[in-house]
């Protein structure tokens, strides 16, 4: 009979065994986010990340070695990003009443993004590898870490900063947009998905359609938006 | 299925190839993506053949972060000191542009006159 030791120094060396504990963590995750009622804070993929950076740590395995496994879900984030073709052309009849509020929204909000984040990076001291992967943090996740590869960030600390963007715009859009009295839907559903991409326009669907609607226009439109103008605010805030 | 998944790594390698060919810093599979909605929006029949891959991908788009996520423990050391920093800036800039793109949004649209008339919105 094999020792438990012998299987494991095989296994842990192949792929089979990250990608299958990719999967089981966020299997349980997910499960974890369902019961206790889709709550923002209760995120499947921080949750994920948590199990699974235990079990390296533990298991004292280096990523690199994880990454053999895991490289083929990160396969899917270009293909993902392709998707959201679907999306945007199923909201883009919404566009046509409503162009100019929604190109200057997505201006101003895009900008905004991402440079108050480098502005109040650079005040608090962050290096120019952390704000080049704070810059594209509004943009859905696999845009923002193809966009911070561009820009020399570090696309790890993209990927985990892009979660709690969508994190705390899911947990801030309700009381904010109720204390500055937007009643407006698509205003409201538009501002959360330009701010806070997939995990805001989940959030504005369980809140009413039109806002889904509207999230799914802001979050696909500020994926095209944020990969323009990220770099450039980046280059305007960076003089060497 | 075979063919969706041709059609969109088509596209995404399509972008990449434009991208590196014409030297432009943006990311190959955002190309790919206004490369499949145009295709969309000219040949309706493209729609019917991505729908169901495009929609399960999206339907588990938050799993593809995780291999990301996860190498985050390399950078633990590093970050630590700036943790509060970078939360910081990423809660502040996240309620700011939410709150600008709001507003512009909402004066614009009462500006223009392309508004619906208010709505009430609950408090969920």
């Amino acid at each position: 009979m094999t020792d438990f030791i012998d299987i494991w120094s095989y296994l842990s060396q192949g792929p089979l065994l990250w990608l299958t504990a990719t999967l089981a963590a966020y299997a349980l995750a997910d499960l974890a986010f369902v019961a206790s009622g889709r709550r923002p804070y209760v995120n499947p993929v921080l949750i994920a990340v948590a199990m699974l950076s235990l079990l390296l740590w533990a298991t004292d395995t280096a990523y690199a070695t994880y990454f053999e496994g895991a490289q083929f879900v990160h396969f899917l984030l270009g293909p993902a990003t392709v998707s959201l073709a679907l999306p945007l052309a199923d909201n883009l009849g919404r566009l046509r009443k409503v162009w100019l509020p929604v190109l200057l929204a997505l201006l101003a909000g895009s900008v905004t993004a991402a440079g108050s984040a480098i502005v109040i990076g650079q005040v608090l001291g962050l290096g120019p590898d952390v704000l080049a992967s704070l810059a594209p943090k509004s943009a859905t996740a696999p845009v923002a870490i193809g966009i911070s590869q561009e820009l020399g960030g570090s696309p790890t600390l993209t990927a985990v900063l892009v979660l709690l963007t969508g994190i705390t715009g899911a947990i801030v859009a309700t009381p904010l947009l109720n204390l500055l009295g937007i009643r407006d839907w698509r205003a409201r559903g538009f501002a959360v998905g330009l701010s806070s991409h997939g995990i805001g326009t989940a959030r504005a669907f369980q809140v009413h359609p039109t806002a889904g609607a509207f999230a799914g226009l802001g979050m696909a439109l500020n994926a095209v938006a944020t990969a323009l103008i990220a770099p450039l605010v980046l280059s305007l805030f960076l003089q060497p | 299925m075979i063919h969706a998944i041709l059609l969109i790594l088509a596209c995404q390698l399509g972008g990449e190839v434009a991208v590196r060919g014409l030297g432009v810093s943006l990311p190959g599979p955002v190309v790919g993506m206004v490369t499949l909605v145009v295709l969309i929006k000219a040949f309706p029949r493209v729609e019917a053949v991505v729908r169901p891959v495009a929609k399960t991908i999206l339907g588990n788009l938050s799993l593809l972060f995780v291999p990301a996520g996860v190498g985050i423990i390399g950078h633990l050391s590093t970050l630590g000191a700036q943790a509060g920093a970078i939360l910081a800036a990423v809660v502040a800039s996240t309620v700011l542009a939410m709150v600008i793109g709001a507003l512009v949004f909402s004066g614009v649209a009462r500006l223009t006159g392309s508004s619906t008339g208010p709505e009430e919105p609950g408090d969920d």
